[in-house]
């Protein structure tokens, strides 16, 4: 065994590992997703199987007004993305209030539907079997849109404060992955609740 | 062997060490505050060590009630409490702690990196988790409701609706036990996503993924699998508290809820569980095997090609756990053979092993002696398990004795017997002594036999026909004898976890000074002095192969050569 400490070659090349915040945040939607899963596996199966009414065929109306601002919020979160990459930062502050707009559009109209399901059908979580699985699922989801605004909300403080420049266009980025995945989430309790179960 | 160690240039701090000054109260804030993965590996292991005799000791408990027919050690109440309290503390509070422990103790060491990907995430998930434990046991005090004495959760770990029910279930016992485990899941999703990040993201120069020692890409698969695992059982129990809060009914059976549907979301995290921890006992393995025999790991694409399989297979097996609820019989066809389907990636690692000890010059220390054990314990335990996932069979002997037996053979025969072999082969890395090897054969040896005692006979007992969770049994049943062995046999066990805990401590103080490198081993966290310092290496290391201290100690003959 030799005594002489040998010096390995050096490492050829570049050396570069994926951004851990965006693997992490990968990670957080891969463990969301089994949980949302589980609940929309629970809705399915529950579908038509409430002992009483209310049915959702006699109460929930399809919200195609607020799921167009949801999924539009997408759209304008991506053009905050690129403003602020290219250090355009008014853009990207406009882009980013626009985005809480929509956001707090589509949490109203949840609050409008939940309380003329509450005040006008009667239907609460404790009703029947439908009333429980329709909201916490759709509660789940609206917790998601909560903490994401309250994020985004945070990072539009920070920018009105003129905090933001483009070296945070990465660690925006992984908030933008959550939005995103917020969204289509979405789509598929849209398509559970008001497609598949109404 | 300390002499051979030649650390990679610049990696090992030559100045001296600051002496710590400070007053005891300084000394605990800063173990308090620390975002260092080190500190905190060691307050995960310290917290499942407390919690394992926590554990330990309520199975002695049940088994001290077992051991005579009609025995009134315990009464029927503290009994169902008890044998809940055991299963539950040893799969949260011990199993994941300790997985979680290790990874983080081990992984930035072993990739080269200064520390986890996110240090202050880290801290949090251990105190969110740590105070998760203490509310699951703060129960035995709180949880008395209606009765007004402490009522710690009572309904077995798998905790089947509708008796969680408030209707079955009154006062808050099941409260804690779900609110516990939801809080302590949240801490748990955070350090599996933590470890991703950093095995992905903090690998040093060099370390491509097919360089990456084998307990970090075992960490890396367990990881991924907890974050699909434990969010069902999350899932589940927000359901739970909504049932039993806000008047909701999914496992309501009177309002057109379902049983079968817990059980099935149980077991959606119950069985990939089994393999998030018996993935960690494989990752010991493959780092202790290959250094005590002197051999680099046999099969290395296949031994992750295997892991990854496993991961995936055990996602699709759940319903194994639900032959005698009534299944029809493609779902029992499909869960017996998916269920067997395990058995090949297992196969696969278990003849790895074998060849990589195979020629060998093998040094059968106690790590060693441990993973030789886990070998055998854990073969037997899949073969029970192959047995079991046959669905007639399984008919025949769900919920008896054979099962317990079956899977405390995995739990205890494979990862417990790992984790010894994991604290005896890195105490000299964290502590920089050595565990005393005397006390270490005298823990192995009567370990093992404590343990054969006592799960072989369990097998018996419940080919006989003892079903499990029953406080107490008739004389004429023809299971006394028996009984009474596995019972003593438990008795040897906890000796020899006595002698462990003494060890622990004795070796601490008193323990031969280990050096930076006590087995010859080949992976990075050997390269950096023991206890290693805050920042691990002065110099990021380079590698240029699996096994870089062996390049290192053998210039002559690198590894690099073959791996390319």
């Amino acid at each position: 065994m030799s005594a002489i400490p040998a010096i390995p070659p050096a490492y050829e090349g570049e050396w570069r590992t994926p951004y851990r915040g965006k693997v992490a945040m990968f990670g957080l939607i891969i463990g969301e997703s089994a949980i949302f899963t589980i609940f929309v596996v629970a809705y399915i199966f529950y579908i038509g199987k409430s002992l009483s009414g209310p049915t959702p065929q006699q109460v929930l109306e399809v919200p195609i007004f607020i799921t167009i601002c949801l999924l539009s919020s997408s759209f304008t979160i991506m053009l905050a993305e690129r403003a602020l990459a290219r250090n355009r930062l008014s853009g990207f502050a406009a882009w980013l209030g626009s985005t809480i707009c929509l956001g707090l559009i589509f949490l109203g109209g949840t609050a409008i539907e939940w309380h003329e399901l509450i005040f006008r059908d009667g239907l609460t979580i404790s009703t029947n079997l439908f009333g429980t699985t329709y909201y916490s699922l759709v509660g789940l989801h609206a917790t998601h849109v909560i903490i994401g605004l309250a994020m985004l909300s945070l990072v539009l403080v920070f920018a009105l404060a003129g905090r933001m420049g483009e070296q945070h266009a990465e660690r925006f980025a992984v908030l933008a992955m959550y939005w995103h995945f917020v969204d289509v989430v979405w789509v598929v309790v849209f398509t559970v609740v008001y497609i598949i179960g109404r | 062997m300390a002499e051979n160690s030649i650390p990679l240039p610049g990696s090992i701090d030559l100045a001296p060490a600051r002496e710590s000054g400070g007053t005891l109260l300084e000394w605990l804030h800063e173990w308090i505050v620390t975002v260092d993965h080190k500190r905190l590996g060691i307050l995960y292991i310290l917290y499942a060590t407390f919690f394992l005799l926590v554990g330990g000791a309520e199975a002695v408990a049940i088994r001290i009630q077992l051991a005579f027919p009609l025995n009134h050690f315990l009464s029927a109440q503290v009994y169902n409490r008890f044998f809940t309290m055991h299963g539950t503390t040893m799969v949260f509070l011990v199993g994941m702690t300790f997985v979680f422990g290790f990874a983080n103790y081990i992984i930035p060491l072993q990739i080269g990196a200064r520390d986890m990907a996110f240090p202050r995430l880290n801290a949090f998930s251990f105190w969110v988790t740590a105070f998760g434990g203490l509310l699951l046991y703060y129960s035995f005090l709180g949880g008395g409701g209606l009765y007004g004495v402490g009522n710690a959760p009572d309904v077995g770990w798998f905790a089947y609706a509708p008796l969680t029910a408030r209707a079955f279930s009154p006062g808050h016992a099941i409260d804690y036990w779900a609110l516990a485990l939801i809080v302590s899941g949240f801490g748990t999703v955070g350090t599996a996503i933590n470890v991703i990040a950093t095995v992905i993201s903090m690998r040093c120069k060099g370390m491509t993924m097919m360089r990456l020692p084998l307990f970090s890409w075992l960490l890396l698969v367990v990881s991924g699998l907890t974050l699909v695992t434990i969010t069902p059982l999350t899932a589940a129990q927000v359901m739970l508290v909504i049932d039993r809060y806000l008047g909701g009914h999914f496992f309501d059976t009177q309002a057109g809820g379902s049983a079968v549907v817990w059980m099935h979301f149980f077991w959606i995290f119950g069985h990939p569980e089994v393999y998030v921890l018996v993935l960690p006992a494989f990752a010991i393995a493959n780092e202790v095997i290959p250094v005590f025999s002197r051999k680099a790991i046999f099969g290395y694409p296949a031994m992750v090609a295997a892991s990854v399989g496993i991961a995936f297979v055990s996602l699709s097996v759940w319903a194994h756990h639900m032959f005698t609820i009534g299944m029809t019989s493609f779902s029992n066809t499909f869960f017996v053979l998916s269920t067997m389907l395990v058995g090949i990636p297992t196969g696969i690692k278990i003849f790895n092993w074998l060849a990589t000890i195979w020629g060998g010059k093998i040094r059968f220390a106690t790590p060693m002696l441990f993973c030789t054990a886990f070998l055998f314990q854990f073969l037997i335990a899949g073969l029970t398990g192959i047995m079991l996932a046959v669905a007639p069979w399984n008919w025949q002997l769900h919920n008896s004795y054979f099962v317990i037996a079956h899977f405390h053979y995995v739990l205890v025969g494979a990862i417990v017997f790992c984790i010894f072999a994991g604290f005896y082969y890195w105490y000299p890395k964290a502590t920089g002594r050595m565990l005393s090897e005397t006390l270490g054969k005298w823990h192995f040896w009567l370990f093992l036999i404590g343990f054969h005692i006592t799960f072989d006979t369990m097998h018996f007992v419940g080919i006989l026909g003892m079903p499990r969770s029953i406080y107490t049994y008739e004389p004429d049943r023809g299971w006394n004898t028996l009984n009474f062995v596995v019972s003593s046999g438990g008795i040897i066990q906890a000796i020899a976890v006595l002698i462990f805990g003494f060890n622990l401590v004795w070796s601490y103080f008193h323990g031969r000074v280990a050096g930076n490198d006590p087995w010859d081993a080949w992976t990075l966290e050997w390269n950096t002095t023991s206890p290693p310092p805050p920042y691990n290496f002065v110099q990021e290391p380079v590698v240029r192969s699996r096994r870089p201290l062996w390049d290192e100690k053998h210039p002559e003959d690198p590894d690099w050569g073959y791996e390319e």
